[in-house]
């Protein structure tokens, strides 16, 4: 099976977590992968699609479940040497200097004191941190300190990097110069890497560095997708080809298969009531869905948009504009397909209503559309006193989810309820009530 | 070891430029062979012959002081040692193995509770039968019971940071290879450092307390004397003599006053180095022992060598070392995630046996306490507990009435709390005992009723873990707080009741945590004190406590150590314990 030509070979990967109590929440679903040497290749997909996970799992931090993963032919069963990663957080040693973390991996590797002193001096000077050597990380800018994590990646002369993230904890401009720097250092081959792989949020960014994009998709995490882009580099983001990939890459994310939303907006029969029930709730803020809703109304869109428009228009990071759109699919405001969002006739009305008539339709349709807020409704409707233990609800919860989702739905399900006056909730008792009386 | 992580961060520059004589070691020379000439005087004295009945006398002659003070140190340092190794060894092992952690957490929860004079009691005669015919015997014994009032601490604070080193640095470090020695040393101690000190801080506070009540003891009958200022004091009270008293309290005086230039200060700045992010405030400016230590070409070069005979170690026993740890498989859980991999019949037999274990040494102590005392015995005992419950209690909410208001006022002074933190934290560090003999004096004098009178001397070196914690409180309050209820013009009360009281209620719960476990400690030394040949006593536990450990009782002192456990055990858990989870859950700053 072991094709030699390949770095990282992935068959019928499978990854599952163990849940509360019944059964194990799979992560990763049947994935397979190469990566072939001189490739760049880019993994997207939503939040919990497992995209850090795969990441992992190549890496050799997270074992496997189940499923071959080799690196060079050889199987992998801990950190791979010959791979250095970059990690979102820069993830570096607070009490050591520059010099210090850069070494850091060296030392590890038993090279001897002088050798490890130049090599990392000339790490230091390629990605350009000259004259920082003795800076501790806390003294440095977000993008030095990346630069520094780069460098600690690099010093090892790895076959493969690995970046989970690197750009997303800095500005938009520091980002643009170290991504333009790092592929800049990778085609003119200062640097021994044969093929990087990164995991993104960010489809511009992807779409700019990558030869390759893999879309992920959510619940459990699969390949769906894979996007070749032939686009010349460098790349200027303004370029029809580049806009048109762009473009490609959100009609896939927005159209992955798999969540309740999405099935049902197919219409898709067999939705048994437990999983009726176990719809996650999208961490949709309403203000946020408020001001999305209003911003479709414009005149610029007029209750229709390009999605990589309205996220540059917006200025929101892709992850945070597919929350929202999977609020507003799931509450029924608003359809999502081939990278354009509409708004349906309840989303003009939302919009177009005063504050409580907002409320009003928020709640109706929360009611309708999230099975959840109904039965809690219903429950505190048939309680004497009118309330009822959040416990409750949360055992009903984790009979289809695992502890942590059934939290986070619950929460959010409060702040939604909470907004549309549905029902009253108490943080301290942990109960909710029907009404929102302030009697206590 | 840590010097060298230190020393490994550091850019090389000419190391010939580095050695170079310069202004600091004009300090740097005398002090440094100063401090070694001390060393040598005071290991000479520690290893005396005695033999046990032998009396040992102590001078009053204020002119042998420093040298009873230099033991003290000496007795305090040699503890701490010990304590920063246990605590290494102990948290390390709780962190890393599941297995080890059922046990060894449990069991350090117990000892924190138990007061030191038990162990001191119970310890002391295989002290001396493990050295016979020195005074290394009754030496080991005190030093044992200063390490029982620091090592717990530090190891639950170190147990803790092990616990929660970044997951992303643990990635990083397992992604580049740094095996689980390397991970201990360049990981995982690093990141536990800041709190450590800050610990070992207090603990050393706590420990000057003990040191001065384990130098003169009696056990058995038997009167052992260490030479240290301790004993001075213990002699000057035999005496009755009032200005011996001053004198010692001078010399403490002075000997904090070092200890916190010397050692304290500058650890406490050189640990803010492995904080993550630089904190605003904090910084209270350079201590000038730290940039002597720094500069001074003198100490560089003990630091060059320290560096080299690290690396020898590091080769030659250290690799041996880690060979062997490694083939027992310590240190490679933490790293990844804590699923255990053993199965789970293993657990349960593993849980069985502990119950086990736990239920015969139970079993064991009941019929020490059991062949010699009755039911109506145990029964007093509980009460007396009950008495001192309510003597600690009462005090701490006295001392949180005096001391809130203070603490806020001076929290809310930036330039003040500046000033005050030091002052309150070395007076949290000076041994209350010390005024105690001036405090039986007053009582004899005005003829007081000793079961009021002595319950201060409870909280007299407690209570400042109230005030520091408090100003620590109001001083971290956003001034954006004080700001909108100077805008909406709140009335006083609501000020106190919405804002201030909320704000400093997590931190007024640590040092109330805090000062309560302290005073606990120091029942047994205040409710039972003496002035040449008067005894006053109050009625309590730690004066059944003490009754026994000098009549050399161990049935009733088992049963005293046992009922203090457990009232100290049930109040943390069902009252301080509560309280704690509350404010950190609800009134936490960071979170708004």
């Amino acid at each position: 099976m072991a094709d030699t030509g390949s770095l990282i070979e992935i068959d019928h990967l499978y990854k599952t977590y163990p849940a509360a109590d019944r059964g194990d929440r799979l992560v990763l679903d049947d994935v397979n992968f190469r990566l072939v040497p001189g490739e760049i290749v880019a993994v997207l997909g939503k939040s919990g699609s497992g995209k850090s996970t795969f990441l992992r799992i190549i890496a050799g931090l997270s074992e496997p479940s189940k499923g071959d993963v080799r690196y060079r032919g050889r199987p992998v069963n801990g950190p791979v040497r010959g791979a250095g990663m970059v990690f979102q957080s820069f993830a570096l040693f607070p009490w050591l200097t520059v010099l210090g973390n850069v070494e850091l991996g060296l030392e590890a590797l038993k090279v001897p004191k002088e050798e490890r002193r130049k090599r990392a001096e000339a790490a230091i000077d390629l990605i350009g941190l000259d004259g920082f050597e003795s800076a501790y990380p806390k003294e440095l800018s977000g993008g030095m300190r990346q630069r520094v994590g780069f460098a600690r990646a690099l010093v090892i002369n790895p076959d493969v990097l690995l970046l989970d993230e690197p750009f997303s904890a800095l500005d938009v401009l520091t980002a643009e110069t170290l991504r333009g720097d790092l592929v800049d250092l990778w085609r003119d081959r200062k640097i021994p890497t044969q093929s990087i792989l990164m995991v993104s949020h960010n489809i511009e960014e992807s779409v700019e560095m990558a030869d390759r994009i893999l879309i992920f998709s959510s619940d459990p995490g699969r390949i769906r997708a894979e996007i070749r882009v032939p686009l010349p580099r460098p790349r200027d983001w303004n370029s029809p080809g580049f806009r048109h990939i762009v473009d490609q890459v959100y009609t896939l994310l927005t159209t992955t298969p798999g969540g309740a939303a999405g099935k049902r907006a197919r219409g898709e029969p067999g939705a048994a009531e437990g999983q009726e029930f176990a719809i996650r709730i999208p961490d949709a803020p309403t203000q946020q869905l408020s001001a999305l809703i209003d911003t479709l109304m414009e005149d610029r869109y007029k209750g229709r948009a390009d999605l990589p428009d309205l996220a540059e228009y917006q200025n929101l990071a892709v992850d945070d504009l597919f929350v929202l759109l999977d609020g507003m699919q799931l509450l029924g405001f608003a359809h999502v397909g081939g990278g354009d969002v509409e708004l349906t006739a309840a989303g003009k009305a939302f919009s177009n209503a005063e504050m409580d008539e907002r409320k009003a339709i928020f709640g109706n349709h929360l009611l309708r559309n999230v099975p959840l807020a109904a039965h809690i409704q219903k429950v505190l409707q048939e309680r004497p006193n009118h309330r009822a233990p959040a416990s409750r609800f949360l055992n009903e919860l984790e009979d289809h989810m695992s502890e942590e989702w059934a939290n986070d739905t619950l929460e959010r399900l409060i702040n939604w309820g909470r907004y549309a006056e549905l029902f009253a909730y108490d943080y301290d008792t942990e109960t909710f009530r029907l009404e929102d009386p302030e009697e206590g | 070891m840590m010097m060298r992580s230190m020393l490994w961060g550091q850019p090389v520059r000419r190391w010939q430029d580095r050695l170079r004589p310069n202004f600091w070691d004009l300090v740097a020379f005398p002090l440094l062979f100063g401090l070694l000439a001390l060393i040598v005087v005071g290991a000479g004295g520690m290893t005396k012959p005695f033999d046990l009945g032998e009396p040992q006398t102590i001078s009053l002659d204020p002119r042998n002081l420093p040298y009873y003070a230099l033991r003290t140190v000496m007795r305090m340092l040699i503890a701490l040692a010990v304590s920063f190794l246990f605590t290494l060894i102990y948290a390390a092992a709780a962190a890393k193995s599941r297995m080890a952690e059922k046990i060894l957490i449990p069991i350090l929860d117990i000892l924190q509770s138990i007061p030191i004079l038990s162990f001191l009691t119970i310890t002391v005669t295989g002290w001396i039968a493990l050295f016979p015919g020195s005074l290394l015997g009754p030496e080991c014994a005190a030093i044992f019971a200063i390490f029982t009032s620091q090592a717990w601490n530090m190891t639950f604070s170190l147990y803790q940071s092990l616990r929660t080193v970044p997951l992303d640095l643990q990635e990083a470090a397992r992604m580049y290879h740094v095996g689980p020695w390397g991970r201990f040393w360049r990981l995982e101690l690093p990141h536990a450092m800041p709190n450590l000190v800050w610990n070992m801080m207090m603990s050393v506070s706590g420990g000057w307390f003990f040191v001065v009540a384990a130098e003169a003891f009696s056990v058995a009958g038997q009167n052992i004397t260490l030479p240290g200022v301790g004993s001075y004091i213990a002699t000057a009270i035999d005496q009755r003599n009032l200005l011996a008293v001053g004198y010692a309290v001078v010399m403490m005086l002075i000997v904090i006053l070092a200890y916190d230039q010397l050692f304290f200060r500058p650890l406490l700045s050189w640990s803010n180095k492995f904080k993550p992010e630089h904190e605003p405030g904090i910084d209270a400016g350079r201590p000038w022992f730290l940039t002597m230590l720094q500069k001074a070409g003198l100490v560089r070069l003990f630091r060059i060598g320290f560096a080299a005979g690290g690396q020898i170690w590091d080769q030659t026993i250290g690799a041996a070392f880690k060979r062997g740890l490694g083939a027992l498989g310590v240190g490679r859980g933490a790293a990844m995630d804590r699923v255990s991999s053993t199965p789970r019949w293993v657990e349960r037999a593993y849980d069985g046996l502990l119950l086990l274990v736990a239920g015969y040494v139970v079993y064991r102590l009941g019929s020490v306490v059991e062949a010699r005392l009755t039911f109506h015995e145990v029964l007093r005992v509980f009460y007396l507990g009950f008495l001192t419950a309510i003597r600690v209690l009462v005090l701490i909410a006295l001392a949180t009435a005096v001391w809130v208001p203070i603490g806020v006022w001076i929290g809310l002074r930036p330039k003040l709390t500046r000033r005050a933190q030091p002052i309150v934290q070395f007076l949290a560090a000076f041994p209350a005992n010390l005024f105690f003999p001036i405090a039986v004096a007053l009582i004899l004098r005005f003829n007081a009723n000793p079961e009021i009178w002595l319950s201060p001397l409870m909280i007299l070196g407690t209570q400042w873990y109230i005030l520091f914690n408090v100003i620590a409180g109001a001083a971290s309050l956003p001034q954006d707080f004080q700001y909108v209820a100077r805008n909406l013009g709140v009335s006083r009360w609501v000020w106190w009741r919405r804002l201030i009281i909320p704000a400093i209620f997590p931190a007024y719960i640590t040092g109330a945590l805090t000062a309560a476990g302290g005073s606990w400690n120091a029942a047994i030394v205040s409710e039972w004190v003496q002035w040449g040949a008067t005894t006053l006593t109050a009625t309590g536990i730690g004066a059944y406590i003490k009754e026994a450990s000098n009549d050399g009782d161990n049935a009733r002192l088992i049963l005293g150590t046992l009922v203090l456990c457990v009232y100290v055990i049930l109040l943390n858990r069902l009252f301080w314990r509560r309280l704690y989870d509350y404010a950190a859950e609800r009134m936490r700053l960071d979170d708004v």
